[in-house]
């Protein structure tokens, strides 16, 4: 048999693969820590779930089930992405714990392959990848959320250096990052559209003049911060383009996120909802008596979830059969973030309906279900719908750049 | 959830999808849907030649009975394009029929109809009974043993296209067991058919009254059969009605969407409100999903299990898609949304068509509960 290559693999040969990434997985994962996984990449809040995850994306990269598919010469497995699917495919199969470095591997890394030049390549791919150099993302700002835009940070160019004033908020790991992609403000011309001035820069996080901020979480927990930037100086080669591209740039980021491309490097950075552990709850759960899964009104709402999450598994694989999708190839990606995150909501809210009196309960008592799981499940699932651009703003790109309808002015 | 299977495409199905598109597009435009409805026979019996000469009937039928030997997951594509542009005609009932014949005729009643229906000869399925009941199981007609055949009694309803079918095959009771018979339609006298007001105006609909008509000894299929096949037509009818639905709920959204980017209000155009573009956003995306199931379930259907289950999901999305859709589209339609001359109310009478015939989404799911939990 031949060696596993970049052309598309026989049958046989990704077979052969999936057997070796499944027995891979069944052997190495771990599922109980000791402590509580987040489902999240956003949800990263103590050293020990950093390090474990960081951990654990260093040994799939290692084992060959990262990156498989990106380009040898800057870290990747240099294969077909049939196994890098063949892969991911074996984590799922495995509950595996998601990939930590979400911003890196799943939006500069794609960038950078796709426009960045061969020096950027050389030095961050591989990093991204072994999870030694974390990534976060920095663009929203305070006053701007779903108007990326308008972003207003300043980055004034002094010699090799860019002098960075403002502040980013939002950011996922920012305060363990050693990179961010950064939208900053250029210039602002009058009379010049405020996308003309902005820009997009690959950012040194641990340089002086730049601090983070913990936030508070609605779950009590923490994960994100605040990024204030202060004269901090980075270099200049940092500039991705030319001053003005960063608008640009920064909408072919979302495209990555909003699942508009293929994710090339495998693996997973949310938690797939197992809507089999809803219905166990319900099965456990009792009212009047009666296991909560024979209402026969709990049962209708549930079969109509299935039916839900259902269809967005199908969506996902007739997303990548052209003849399937030929009316509008764009439908299936662009409303994948909105479908997905919307219903992973509902259905968490969902499952608090079950558990009675008990729902009262929360993280930290022994008497909750589960431990808090769906509460926290819940309230962590707006990170989801709010974050990477609301479900309000999808609904907008959904209707403008699939149905055709008119911008609003 | 991944055992609930996963989509696939022919490419028998692909090609078939390309051809209706344009066939159906081509045949069927608003002006003629609409002419039609006016009309006794409802259908266009040049269209229905030209369908039988595509071979389209013959799809799902085996080829030692000179059908093309291919499955319903290629009759799909079809069905989709003609629920997008309404081509009215006996496609779906005779269809089911011959997929009663397929999975519950004995040789000779298989030899003798599936050619000939294969080759265009129209015909039709008398299931439905007065109380409306979903269950197919639940009939009360009867056969009675009379002379060398049988003499039947009871009266069916929702028998579509009747009055042209060479064939109806009914549900009736024998010794206390459900049996589907097979009626020529030469035994039928025409004063026993009925033509129901039905909510769909593009379609034909009959009450057929049995008490009058004798079948022979060989008429009858057998009991174990008959049950098969019944459970066969109600998974193929919803199937084929998703189908017919996700087309429908694609033309009722691109309806709708033309209007949105031309009607004028308060000196915008409307599709540029949020209230009116989310919604449709919304209905949109619960089309691709009930797309999506349809073709999971076309592709699954031959499954044993996984097919219901993939069958059921698909009627139950495509239920939910197109009724909302509809009702939507007449609704942003404002005061021409409440005219006849409306398409919108086409769709929106099609969907609760569909919805009332082999069972709606809250049925589907119903049965969903009982197979998944």
């Amino acid at each position: 048999m031949a060696a596993p290559g970049a052309s598309k693999p026989t049958e046989a040969e990704l077979t052969e693969y999936s057997v070796q990434a499944q027995a891979w997985f069944k052997e190495n994962t771990v599922r109980d820590p000791g402590f509580m996984l987040p489902l999240t990449f956003m949800e990263v809040s103590t050293d020990e779930q950093f390090e474990f995850l960081c951990d654990w994306q260093r040994k799939v990269y290692e084992a060959g089930y990262l990156g498989a598919s990106w380009p040898k010469e800057y870290g990747g497995g240099g294969l077909h992405p049939d196994y890098q699917r063949a892969a991911t495919r074996a984590m799922k199969d495995h509950d595996a714990p998601i990939m930590i470095n979400a911003i890196g591997i799943g939006w500069a890394g794609p960038l950078l392959l796709d426009i960045g030049t061969e020096e950027q390549k050389q030095k961050y791919i591989r990093g991204m990848l072994s999870a030694e150099d974390i990534w976060c993302q920095g663009f929203s700002e305070p006053e701007h959320g779903s108007d990326l835009g308008n972003a207003q940070l300043k980055a004034v160019r002094d010699g090799d250096e860019y002098v960075l004033n403002g502040s980013k908020i939002w950011t996922s790991l920012g305060d363990r990052a050693k990179y961010m992609i950064l939208l900053a403000r250029t210039s602002n011309n009058e009379g010049d559209s405020k996308y003309a001035g902005l820009s997009f820069f690959l950012n040194p996080m641990k340089v002086p003049g730049i601090e983070t901020q913990p936030i508070k979480k609605l779950t009590g927990e923490y994960g994100f911060v605040q990024c204030f930037f202060t004269d901090a100086r980075i270099p200049a080669e940092g500039l991705m383009g030319s001053e003005g591209d960063g608008w640009k740039i920064a909408m072919k980021t979302l495209e990555y996120e909003r699942g508009a491309k293929v994710n090339l490097a495998g693996g997973y950075f949310l938690k797939e909802l197992d809507v089999m552990g809803i219905v166990d709850v319900a099965r456990r759960s009792t009212r009047g008596g009666k296991p909560v899964l024979d209402d026969p009104i709990m049962r209708d709402q549930l079969v109509e979830y299935m039916i839900d999450i259902q269809a967005q598994n199908l969506n996902n694989y007739r997303r990548r059969m052209p003849a399937l999708v030929q009316d509008r190839p764009m439908g299936l990606p662009l409303m994948s973030k909105l479908a997905r995150t919307e219903m992973i909501r509902e259905l968490t809210e969902f499952s608090l309906q079950f558990q009675g009196a008990k729902a009262g309960y929360y993280v930290g008592d022994d008497n909750a279900v589960d431990d808090g799981y769906w509460h926290r499940s819940y309230l962590n699932s707006f990170s989801a719908t709010i974050g990477g651009g609301t479900s309000q703003v999808q609904k907008n790109i959904v209707a403008e750049h699939v149905l055709g309808l008119p911008k609003g002015r | 959830m991944d055992n609930l299977g996963t989509i696939g495409s022919s490419e028998e199905q692909v090609e078939l999808m390309d051809v209706a598109t344009s066939f159906c597009r081509d045949k069927s435009p608003v002006e003629k849907v609409r002419a039609l409805m006016e009309d006794v026979r409802g259908y266009d019996p040049g269209v229905w030649q030209e369908i039988a000469e595509l071979g389209w009937l013959a799809i799902a039928i085996p080829e030692e009975y000179e059908g093309v030997g291919l499955s319903l997951a290629e009759v799909v594509p079809i069905m989709e394009q003609m629920g997008r542009h309404m081509l009215a005609g006996p496609f779906m009932a005779t269809t089911l029929t011959a997929q009663a014949l397929v999975a519950g005729g004995n040789e000779a009643q298989k030899s003798t109809w599936l050619p000939k229906v294969a080759g265009g000869a129209i015909a039709t399925l008398a299931l439905t009974e007065k109380e409306g009941d979903w269950n197919l199981d639940n009939v009360t007609a009867q056969a009675t043993a009379s002379g060398d055949g049988y003499a039947l009694s009871g009266t069916k309803q929702f028998v579509t296209y009747a009055q042209d079918a060479e064939l109806v095959i009914a549900s009736v009771i024998l010794d206390g067991v459900v049996r589907l018979a097979l009626i020529e339609r030469s035994v039928i006298a025409d004063r026993a058919l009925r033509r129901e007001a039905i909510i769909d105006e593009t379609k034909r609909s009959y009450e057929l009254t049995l008490d009058e008509i004798s079948i022979g000894a060989d008429a009858l299929m057998d009991a174990d059969t008959s049950k098969a096949a019944l459970a066969h037509i109600d998974l193929a009818a919803n199937l084929l009605q998703s189908a017919e639905m996700c087309g429908g709920t694609q033309a009722v959204i691109d309806y709708t969407l033309d209007y949105l980017q031309t009607r004028k209000q308060f000196g915008k155009v409307i599709g540029e409100y949020q209230a009116l573009k989310h919604p449709i956003t919304d209905a949109y995306i619960s089309y691709e999903k009930a797309r999506s199931h349809m073709f999971s379930a076309a592709h699954s259907f031959a499954n044993q299990g996984r097919g219901e289950v993939a069958t059921r999901m698909a009627k139950a999305a495509a239920d939910k898609a197109y009724s909302h859709a509809a009702d939507r589209a007449i609704q942003f339609h404002g005061g021409f949304g409440f005219t006849h001359d409306c398409d919108a109310q086409l769709y929106r009478r099609n969907a609760i068509w569909n919805a009332s015939q082999f069972g709606d989404a809250a049925w589907q799911r119903s049965k969903l509960a009982n197979l998944l939990f």
